[in-house]
């Protein structure tokens, strides 16, 4: 089979829609287009169905024992704002202290900002040099006004898998809310919502095969029951949690997505992980200084972040102009302030400008990994022909001792 | 980020990347920028006995603006006396590479680099020719003394 170019190795970024998942939603869009809160007729009855199906599907992913904890959102950021800033507004008499982590997404970040800009107190832990929190620094961090501790589930830019089960221990043992962006990791590493002792838990159809739009905020209803103030006023649908009419399609999509996942997660996780290990095995067997961000071992299958000593995230992506990646420099970003998660790990920004991430997916083959590997390679020895910190590191010289002149 | 085609020009096919021997009296180097600010541009310049641009090369770490900014650079001083390329100015290279906005550091860093170049060129210059002045009077006193 030819090879198709662009290669989407971006699966972190976004997926494409599962074949299936498109077939079970297109029904859903002409003849069953009923309203899921219309109690009254048949259209109705027939649209609520179909969304406690995929609310079944999608608890049955993650553990939760029952579909009513499931509320469908627009998103994953729709879903961290309502999980952070419902549960902050109502358990403020309880306590105004929040407890996070520097490499969560800004979903989370800005949403604890803006809390603080409100009265809250936030901490926000670090991480180690492999991107993992400490659950010890999670203990320490707790005080009796603590009610909410939020922390994700798998870095979206490093893969790294968080120790969420242990974390989960100590809230617990606390009383203390978990919530956890699961976004990521979900389908990917072992995920269960009761063997961790997660509270709420974000979730979104669009990174596991499902569509853009859809996504859900898992609430515990027992053990403890955990309460939210709504973000939007309404006709109250998904127990008063998020009014507005649901998506039916996209979320008839989004629990195929789930079922899928159930079902073939755990093979495909296996064929994505042989396909990545393939992919950094042939870059750093043939280039030096090339170096693997974030945990190697607590990491999501699909995951290779690696920085290229000597040559620029940006010119990098537009060498490998037909392969679909993200980088962490400066230059790919508006802020032009290279990655805040690279950063966090002690990465230097030198490095963090070289980084890339590849995100292996489904869809992904071998002779797309291998054509990658070769076009990696052939560029990067491109472009450290011309970059004079290669020539000046060839020469033996400490780049450390060079007394630079910023810009 | 979307380039112009000029930009992408110079990034796939840069002119003149390579290095200078530094060490040579009529070579003069400039080394700008930091690799924790994502960019550094090497630009060298060789000048022949008239104070003419005879030879310029570059190397780059940085975004594809960078590397066309000091592929273009080192294009225009070429052939040019040392005062000439001297008079180049950023804008010069946004407007030819049709720079964004928030590439516009990158064309500050290729005239920089221009500058320090010839810096270090009369730098070298003028402690030649003080050695050699340094050296005549002296040269004179030993005919004396003979």
């Amino acid at each position: 089979m030819a090879l198709k170019l662009p290669i989407f190795m971006d699966y972190h970024s976004t997926t494409p829609c599962d074949p299936r998942v498109v077939d079970e939603m297109l029904p859903y869009f002409t003849e069953k287009f009923g309203n899921a809160a219309s109690r009254s007729h048949a259209f109705g009855w027939q649209a609520e169905e179909a969304v406690d199906h995929a609310r079944e599907r999608i608890g049955k992913l993650i553990g939760a024992t029952s579909e009513k904890e499931i509320v469908f959102t627009s998103g994953a950021t729709e879903s961290n704002n309502l999980a952070i800033k419902g549960a902050a507004e109502f358990y403020k008499d309880k306590g105004d202290h929040l407890i996070t982590t520097v490499i969560e997404h800004k979903a989370v970040l800005d949403t604890c900002k803006r809390l603080e800009k409100q009265g809250f107190k936030v901490t926000y832990l670090g991480v180690g040099k492999d991107g993992r929190v400490d659950p010890d620094d999670v203990k320490k961090a707790i005080t009796d006004k603590t009610i909410l501790v939020s922390v994700m589930l798998a870095n979206n830019e490093i893969g790294t898998v968080q120790p969420l089960e242990e974390i989960g221990k100590i809230t617990r043992e606390r009383g203390v809310l978990l919530h956890t962006d699961a976004v990521q990791g979900v389908g990917k590493v072992p995920f269960d919502v009761q063997k961790m002792n997660v509270d709420l838990a974000s979730i979104t159809a669009h990174k596991m095969y499902g569509p853009k739009g859809v996504g859900a905020l898992w609430v515990r209803r027992s053990k403890p029951r955990v309460r939210l103030v709504a973000r939007m006023d309404g006709g109250g649908h998904e127990r008063g949690m998020r009014s507005g009419t649901l998506n039916v399609p996209s979320v008839v999509g989004f629990g195929k997505a789930a079922e899928i996942m159930q079902v073939d997660g755990e093979a495909d996780n296996a064929r994505i992980f042989a396909l990545r290990e393939r992919l950094r095995t042939k870059i750093q067997g043939a280039l030096e200084e090339v170096f693997l961000n974030g945990s190697a071992e607590h990491r999501l299958a699909g995951n290779l972040n690696l920085s290229f000593a000597f040559v620029e995230g940006e010119a990098m992506m537009m060498a490998i102009k037909d392969v679909a990646v993200s980088s962490g420099s400066a230059c790919t970003s508006a802020s032009l302030e290279p990655s805040y998660v690279l950063r966090a790990l002690g990465v230097g920004d030198e490095l963090a400008h070289s980084s890339i991430r590849f995100g292996l997916g489904r869809f992904n083959t071998e002779e797309e990994v291998d054509y990658v590997a070769d076009l990696v390679i052939d560029k990067v020895g491109h472009l450290r022909a011309m970059s004079p910190l290669y020539e000046m590191f060839k020469e033996g010289i400490d780049l450390k001792s060079v007394q630079w002149v910023a810009h | 980020m979307s380039y112009s085609d000029k930009v992408i020009d110079h990034a796939e096919n840069p002119r003149n990347v390579g290095t200078l021997d530094k060490d040579d009296p009529q070579v003069g180097t400039g080394l700008v920028g930091a690799p924790a600010c994502g960019d550094v541009m090497r630009l060298q310049i060789k000048v022949d006995e008239s104070g003419r641009i005879e030879d310029a090369r570059f190397k780059t770490f940085g975004c594809g603006s960078a590397i066309a900014s000091s592929s273009l650079a080192t294009e225009w001083i070429k052939g040019k006396t040392v005062e000439e390329a001297e008079a180049i100015k950023n804008v010069d290279i946004v407007n030819e590479l049709n720079l964004p906005p928030v590439k516009i550091h990158c064309s500050v860093l290729a005239e920089d680099a221009i500058k320090s170049a010839i810096a270090d060129y009369r730098a070298k210059r003028d402690a030649k020719r003080a050695a050699e002045a340094a050296a005549k009077p002296e040269a004179v006193a030993t005919t004396d003394a003979r």
